[in-house]
């Protein structure tokens, strides 16, 4: 089956790829899937302490080119968010708005993962820096 | 600059070659004629025809025209073959061997007679994948009836020792089946040299039309005998019924007929292609490694991984190239190449694995524009995997725990 023109559009031209700081207390980073399952997705959030929004979203992704765009979306929809509203994002979305066929569902439950991972690191980080 | 997209994937198919679709098409219109049909002219010539393309068919595998049974295709053949034998020599033992990397079409009718009451040993196999003599002979017991073992497989290339197996069967009187798919018309096949009894192969991997196979069934020392599947009119000796597809049986002669004369030199030069297809990505990427054997492989096949890289999202990035991937991500079950996974090359190196089957058609030019697009999506691919960033950091990825979903 051929893939949709949304996935292939963010394949050829994904959004945010990169990396933040890791040891930056503004930045999160989900580390979701395995090398050995065939998709590894490290999604990055960086949060603007005051206004406590997302102000710019990150990932790199080993995996099919579902998997790149779903990662891709994600960080595109994450920016601005809060981190309350960044857990609102469900993968059924990301499903309808890349058009993933069945065997692709996985794809965005990945995204969905790593944004969760993302969020309780960084809830973990500001709570942390809080004490100090 | 070659014409796209560029098919570069003829372990799974070949292209028909004109000359054995120009072959057919008077088959169709012309003498049309049931090659059954004993009492009239119509009939005399499409058995003519039929007999021509068997004699050829035959040929190309050191074969007599009456050994030949024609099919559907490999699949049918393979299921005709084991089940055949396995029903016909049922009183005499119960037990196959066969391997683990073996085609689907050959894994699965042994596991519907293990079901059945049958002991099948599915022998592993080395790193290059292939299977040693020794380990077919250890595996045999007095309750014995089959080997089954591929001339060549059709993911990672690997040629089989067929003559060595093929001796120790024949020394202990066991019958041996292969599943030549990959290998007929490819590389030298003899079924009398090799010790072979029964050997299973289709025209549409060598650039014939899809739909017709056959199936070589020793006559003498010994005679190998088959309970027939498909039961009717008696066609095929009685072990294949069914009215012959004249125009697709006159193309696989064909087919067979230009192999056998091009052989030779065909498999020089898709050496050559392959040797600069392999050695172009290698000297611009690194992290790729090959899988199979680095000699013992069909000519025209290239399995390679990328490191940090998956499969299907390279193959998503070399859009205008048509290969295969041992990625999970192109089958529905999400589990990497059996194949590959025997090899013991890891599921990470499988699922970023890279099947690339070079043909008849291909170009050299056509290689040079793959080797450019691959180093390309390969890189491209590289700097969005975090896989490679964690290892160009220093970290072990064999030392990560992966939250695995």
């Amino acid at each position: 089956m051929a893939y949709s023109s949304k996935v292939l559009e963010h394949y050829d031209n994904p959004r945010n790829v990169g990396s933040f700081d890791r040891e930056d207390p503004s930045v999160g980073t989900g580390v979701v899937g395995a090398p050995e399952c065939g998709d590894v997705m490290k999604l990055q959030i960086k949060v603007n302490a005051s206004s406590g929004l997302i102000e710019e979203a990150r990932f790199k992704t080993f995996g099919c080119g579902s998997a790149i765009a779903s990662s891709s979306l994600a960080t595109e929809w994450l920016k601005g968010k809060s981190l309350d509203e960044a857990l609102t994002i469900r993968n059924t979305e990301i499903v309808e708005e890349l058009a993933l066929p069945p065997v692709k569902v996985h794809c965005s439950v990945l995204a969905e993962d790593a944004i969760k991972a993302a969020v309780k690191i960084i809830r973990k980080n500001s709570a942390i820096a809080l004490k100090d | 600059m070659p014409v796209l997209p560029i098919y570069m994937d003829n372990n799974s198919t070949t292209r028909c070659d004109p000359r054995v679709v120009e072959a057919m098409l008077p088959y169709f219109t012309e003498i049309y004629g049931n090659a059954a049909s004993r009492n009239h002219s119509f009939g005399w010539q499409a058995e003519e025809a039929i007999d021509t393309a068997r004699d050829r068919v035959a040929k190309l595998i050191g074969a007599n025209g009456k050994e030949i049974i024609f099919t559907s295709g490999a699949t049918e053949s393979n299921n005709l073959a084991i089940k055949g034998v396995a029903s016909m020599y049922r009183k005499k033992g119960n037990h196959i061997v066969t391997c683990v990397t073996e085609h689907k079409a050959v894994l699965d009718p042994c596991k519907r007679l293990e079901r059945d009451g049958f002991v099948v040993t599915y022998l592993p196999v080395d790193k290059y994948g292939r299977v040693s003599p020794q380990q077919v002979e250890e595996a045999l017991t007095d309750k014995t009836i089959l080997v089954s073992l591929m001339f060549a497989n059709n993911e990672i290339g690997t040629v089989q020792p067929i003559p060595e197996i093929g001796r120790i069967c024949k020394s202990k009187g066991i019958l041996f089946h292969t599943d030549a798919v990959q290998a007929v018309g490819k590389i030298p096949v003899d079924v009398e040299a090799m010790g072979i009894d029964l050997l299973s192969f289709t025209a549409h991997k060598l650039y014939g039309p899809k739909g017709v196979g056959a199936l070589y069934v020793r006559r003498k020392d010994p005679r190998v005998r088959l309970d027939a599947m498909i039961d009717g009119g008696g066609h095929e000796r009685g072990m294949r019924s069914g009215t012959l597809s004249v125009p697709s049986i006159v193309g696989l002669g064909v087919a067979c007929d230009i192999a056998l004369r091009e052989m030779k030199e065909e498999s020089a030069r898709l050496i050559l292609l392959r040797t600069r297809l392999h050695g172009g990505i290698c000297n611009r990427l690194g992290y790729v490694s090959l899988n199979g054997h680095p000699v013992e492989r069909l000519p025209g096949n290239l399995n390679i991984s990328f490191e940090f890289v998956e499969g299907e999202g390279l193959m998503m990035g070399i859009k205008d190239v048509a290969v295969s991937s041992g990625s999970a991500c192109t089958s529905a079950s999400l589990e990497p190449s059996y194949v590959l996974k025997a090899l013991g090359v890891g599921d990470e190196l499988a699922h970023s694995s890279i099947r690339f089957g070079l043909g008849r058609f291909t170009t050299e030019a056509e290689v040079d524009y793959v080797i450019d697009d691959v180093v390309r999506a390969v890189n491209h691919l590289r700097d969005m995997s975090p896989l490679f960033e964690m290892h160009k950091a220093g970290i072990d990825l064999s030392t990560v725990q992966w939250a695995a979903h």
